[in-house]
């Protein structure tokens, strides 16, 4: 194939992602699992890129796992998500960062409805009026905060104090990526790189000097689906996807999985601790198991960021290990402290995955 | 180890590179029809023994051409050999010699 052929295929895969002046949308469930990412995204647009990024102290839920657990009608949905919109817009902005990726997926399809039934539009339109009395426009720019930190990665990378590499081997980390199922499956044209070859994380990975790791299981979904894990009775289903992943991913011995999914880095970290408790098995060195970073953690690592302060100490796989590798610093008496220095206590200790 | 509720579950992908095909080959070499067969079920739905039993050719020679063939001797017991799915087979698939085939092949596999 001639290059020149090559990148104009490659174009069909192109988004568009707005320069600056950013609504930006926290997640529901992110701000427990990952309580340091919407912060270390936050800090690296306005203090490190100096980017205006406005957050709305009435943002709600989008509704995404009640739509997705068939609990929120969809109507409903729509409302709420017109709220959203509704704010953004007395707030004078046009650019939507939602920091989820099922919220990205939601929005997505909502935005496609409304371009293909513009009655629908209309109607929801009537709800929210009547439901709220406020009125919204339609996003200029709808960008997942993951498209942001990919097309400021290059920025990143130059102010960069640590790469991804290994400091013992000076080899690049061989990094997994891990896309969320919603950030382009459902509508490929809407991710960088579409459904078959995202390319939000592998960007950041190459150009902040580490090395992606392709294996068979690459795109299979972490196994969260919503029904497969809220039902006890169907997770069995939900940890076998994330089992299938890590048999897969474990001959190429990955140093770290990369993810920009709430739901994926979750369960890739903690069904490993869990799949050790019930199998006795671990797929990183030692005993331990394979760190999973947020997209926000490692451009905050890169960038020099106290690991402590990006959260990465309430990950269930320790990231230490990875943190030595690459030769970042930190203080193991500070792992537990609060921001006031108050300790927060050590959590008891797996009796099967390694921790530190 | 914690009982956590839930186990997880058997991964049911067939990796046809490394499925144990030797039983499919043998049948395929010794009863020639069985590569004509096109998996419409006419078999098993004029099955007597099917009527009876949970016996299902359709199934059988899915499982067979898949390398899953862990109960295929516990399930072509079942089938009394009559010959009503010979007789229904749109591909005229020799089903009975197929059947003759698998048990031999399981034998000299045995």
């Amino acid at each position: 194939m001639k290059i020149e052929g090559k990148q104009a295929l490659w174009k069909d895969y192109q988004k568009e992602i707005a320069d600056d002046n950013y609504f930006y949308v926290r997640s529901c469930i992110r701000q427990s699992f990952f309580p340091g990412s919407e912060t270390a995204f936050l800090n690296i647009m306005r203090q490190d890129l100096g980017k205006d990024v406005y957050e709305h102290p009435c943002h709600t839920t989008c509704t995404g796992i009640g739509y997705h657990s068939d609990i929120v009608p969809l109507e409903t949905t729509m409302t709420v998500v017109a709220r959203q919109f509704a704010l953004m817009t007395e707030a004078g902005y046009k650019n939507y960062v939602p920091s989820c990726v099922t919220s990205f997926g939601l929005y997505t399809e909502i935005l496609d409805i409304w371009h293909h039934f513009p009655e629908t539009l209309a109607k929801t339109r009537e709800n929210l009026k009547k439901a709220t009395g406020r009125e919204f426009q339609i996003p200029e720019n709808l960008a997942h905060a993951s498209d942001i930190i990919y097309k400021f990665r290059k920025e990143i990378a130059a102010k960069a104090k640590y790469k991804l590499i290994n400091k013992s081997t000076n080899q690049p980390i061989k990094v997994v990526e891990h896309i969320g199922c919603h950030y382009s499956k459902m509508f490929p044209s809407k991710g960088v790189g579409g459904a078959e070859y995202p390319y939000v994380l592998v960007g950041m990975i190459e150009e902040w000097g580490g090395e992606v790791i392709d294996y068979p299981e690459r795109r299979h979904c972490c196994g969260f689906g919503f029904r497969q894990y809220l039902v006890q009775a169907n997770r069995g289903y939900s940890i076998a996807c994330s089992h299938k992943k890590f048999e897969s991913m474990q001959p190429f011995k990955p140093d770290l999985i990369l993810t920009n999914c709430p739901g994926c880095p979750m369960f890739l970290d903690k069904w490993q601790y869990a799949i050790a408790e019930m199998e006795g098995k671990t797929y990183g060195e030692n005993g331990q198991g394979i760190p999973v970073f947020t997209y926000e953690e490692l451009a905050g690592l890169v960038l020099g960021y106290n690991p402590w302060d990006l959260g990465v100490q309430l990950h269930q796989v320790s990231c230490e290990p990875l943190l030595d590798k690459i030769g970042i610093p930190y203080d193991a008496d500070k792992k537990y402290e609060g921001i006031n220095g108050q300790k927060l206590g050590i959590p008891e200790m797996p009796l099967t995955l390694k921790c530190c | 180890m914690i009982d956590f509720g839930y186990k997880i579950q058997a991964d049911r992908q067939i990796n046809l590179d490394t499925t144990d095909k030797d039983l499919a080959n043998f049948v395929r070499k010794h009863e020639n029809s069985f590569n004509i067969c096109i998996g419409c079920g006419t078999c098993t739905a004029s099955c007597s023994a099917g009527n009876f039993t949970n016996f299902n050719f359709r199934k059988l020679q899915l499982f067979i051409c898949r390398g899953e063939i862990a109960d295929v001797k516990t399930e072509i017991a079942k089938c009394m050999l009559c010959g009503k799915c010979q007789l229904a087979c749109p591909r005229g698939v020799n089903t009975r010699n197929v059947i003759m085939t698998i048990r031999k092949g399981l034998e000299e596999q045995l």
